[in-house]
């Protein structure tokens, strides 16, 4: 059929458009060369080796290390119970919380980044530091994790905790003994992607941080110096590297649990 | 064993059927409960920092000190009139503070072409992953997820390689003998900023599409072809007007947050290709006035939620999710 290959060969060059400008990175980053030109000059590793031995680097990199942890197991926490609570319980104003827990994802980061700015520095008189980018990530990552999580308290069978209700367990009990169990890959998932977000996050660190830098921060710091391009390439495919393969494994944990617990649901 | 089960009563699942109020009012005290810390996280750190935005735009900065008495100041500024004309894109600007104004104008316009090429270059993707995959749908979804994921600023900054004077597309037409000095008009310029939003942003709406064509019931496809109805009719009479909700809200999730964006203006606009999220960055810190900064953020925003809603009733939005619902 003509008109298939035609789609599959639009869905290809789909992919090269989405894939191709993110790899430049990557394959500049061995190029033996100050500047990402063509020509490729030769394979090096030098750029990597040579980024490694920078100190502010490791320092941004163990601050987004602590943050990312930090705001994903926080955010994670908090999201669980909205999760069950939206799923399982009904209550007045569900839609309309809903929609403002989700709100975050459509404001533009920079009003959610001066208003907290404004806030912190002129309210309340709290000096920026990495607790106050911690918080900001806490605020972007939310919608996400509890999205996932409510994606997967929807898709298993509901009957299972009723069942262990009307065995006479207590809620806590059935929390913890059937629906725990089956929302695990959704906890992980939630925890990967929250650390992702916050791992990848840039505007609201760069207005939010006081001396101490992220790793985005920093790497948005280098772009300003042509000469330390290739350090930059090196470090961008990195964080490439790192969210590529927390977001594969999200994936497939997501993928397997739906399948292993209900085998008719793709 | 299935026989010994107790036959499910239809009370059973429904767990807040009306036995007794009170049951009702203790299911929504826990739900309410249990959302009680995301509840708070929104409050103090989403609602109160808006309020706070709110605050400061009716206070002053002149110099170092900052007036904290109630004044409509930043806001008389930001719509006060002028005799002297500023001329932008064959369009004439009596303001006295035509900046944001411009800005502004020129960020929706952006945003705008950069939202209309992220749709029409994602509906035909998930047209394919909805009706034509048949086999390893989950890898597919998981391509289509990673770029989702993978940092925004580096997703700009490859641009910046690219498009740049020394970058990637330049050094290669040169390598190939096609060009003979790099192309200036590449990088640094509105187009840039369209193109690499463009691609940023893409990842982010595919798979929502994907969702609302997914929800589409096959049977109507089978009964529009029994009925003669051709593939394209089919096409434009059944899957496009009820993936049309789900269309228009991914191309709302890119269109709102663009018009504000930071990253990609700063790195592949130059000065020409600059945004209203630019002149809010400046006000908050090199031109060291917070509370116009705070104005100007706010009008953003209002404007933005006009227009998306005004918008949204002329096409009859609500009336259209209605009926892709049933």
């Amino acid at each position: 059929m003509m008109k298939g290959w035609g789609l599959t060969t639009y869905a290809v060059l789909f992919i090269a458009f989405v894939y191709g400008p993110v790899l430049i990175l990557p394959l500049f980053s061995f190029n033996d060369s100050t500047f990402a030109t063509f020509p490729l000059a030769g394979f090096t590793t030098r750029h990597y080796v040579e980024m490694w031995g920078q100190g502010p680097m490791i320092g941004a990199l163990v601050n987004s290390l602590k943050i990312g942890l930090g705001v994903t197991l926080l955010t994670t926490a908090i999201a669980i119970p909205a999760a069950i609570s939206i799923t399982r319980f009904r209550f007045p104003g569900k839609p309309a919380i809903l929609s403002m827990l989700m709100l975050p994802l459509v404001v533009p980061s920079i009003v959610l980044a001066v208003a907290l700015l404004v806030i912190i520095l002129k309210f309340l008189n709290i000096p920026l530091s990495l607790w106050t980018v911690a918080a900001g990530h806490v605020l972007i990552a939310l919608p996400f994790c509890t999205s996932v999580l409510m994606s997967r308290l929807e898709g298993f069978d509901r009957s299972l905790e009723e069942a262990s209700r009307d065995l006479g367990s207590p809620p806590l009990q059935t929390f913890w003994r059937v629906t725990f169990p089956l929302a695990l890959p959704g906890i992980i998932s939630s925890l990967l992607l929250g650390f992702i977000i916050s791992f990848d996050e840039f505007v609201i660190a760069f207005f939010l941080t006081g001396t101490d830098n992220t790793l985005p921060v920093y790497l948005y710091s280098q772009l300003r110096f042509p000469n330390r391009l290739p350090g930059a390439l090196a470090l961008g495919s990195l964080i490439l590297v790192v969210s590529t393969v927390l977001v594969i494994v999200s994936e497939i944990i997501r993928k397997r649990g739906v399948q292993s617990d209900n085998p008719g649901d793709f | 064993m299935s026989s010994q089960d107790t036959p499910k009563t239809p009370g059973a699942t429904a767990p807040g059927r009306p036995r007794r109020d009170t049951s009702r009012r203790r299911e929504a005290l826990n739900g309410l409960g249990l959302l009680s810390p995301a509840l708070i996280v929104m409050l103090s750190m989403l609602a109160l920092p808006v309020g706070a935005l709110v605050v400061m735009s009716f206070w002053t900065q002149s110099g170092f000190t900052l007036d904290t008495s109630f004044t409509l100041d930043n806001y008389r500024r930001l719509f006060s009139t002028s005799e002297r004309a500023t001329e932008w894109m064959g369009m004439t600007f009596h303001l006295g503070y035509p900046v944001p104004a411009i800005l502004m104008i020129k960020s929706l316009a952006m945003s705008l072409m950069a939202t209309v090429a992220v749709v029409l270059l994602a509906y035909p993707m998930a047209y394919f992953l909805a009706f034509r995959v048949k086999r390893n749908k989950a890898a597919w979804i998981i391509i289509l997820t990673i770029p989702f994921w993978t940092s925004y600023l580096l997703r700009v900054f490859s641009w910046k390689v690219v498009l740049g004077y020394n970058g990637a597309i330049n050094s290669g037409l040169m390598s190939l003998g096609l060009i003979d000095a790099p192309l200036e008009f590449l990088l640094y310029n509105p187009a840039a900023v369209v193109i690499t939003l463009s691609h940023a942003w893409v990842a982010f709406v595919v798979l929502p599409i994907y969702v609302s064509l997914e929800k589409i019931d096959r049977s109507m496809l089978e009964a529009a072809s029994d009925l003669g109805d051709s593939k394209f009719k089919r096409f434009r009479r059944i899957v496009l007007p009820l993936s049309m909700p789900g269309t228009i809200t991914a191309a709302l999730m890119v269109f709102i947050p663009t018009v504000g964006d930071y990253v990609t203006p700063q790195l592949v606009g130059g000065t020409g290709g600059t945004m209203i999220g630019s002149l809010v960055q400046q006000l908050f810190t090199k031109q060291n006035n917070a509370p116009m900064g705070a104005a100007v953020s706010l009008v953003m925003m209002l404007i933005i939620a006009a227009l998306v809603l005004t918008f949204l009733t002329l096409i009859g939005y609500w009336k259209m999710r209605a009926r892709s619902a049933r």
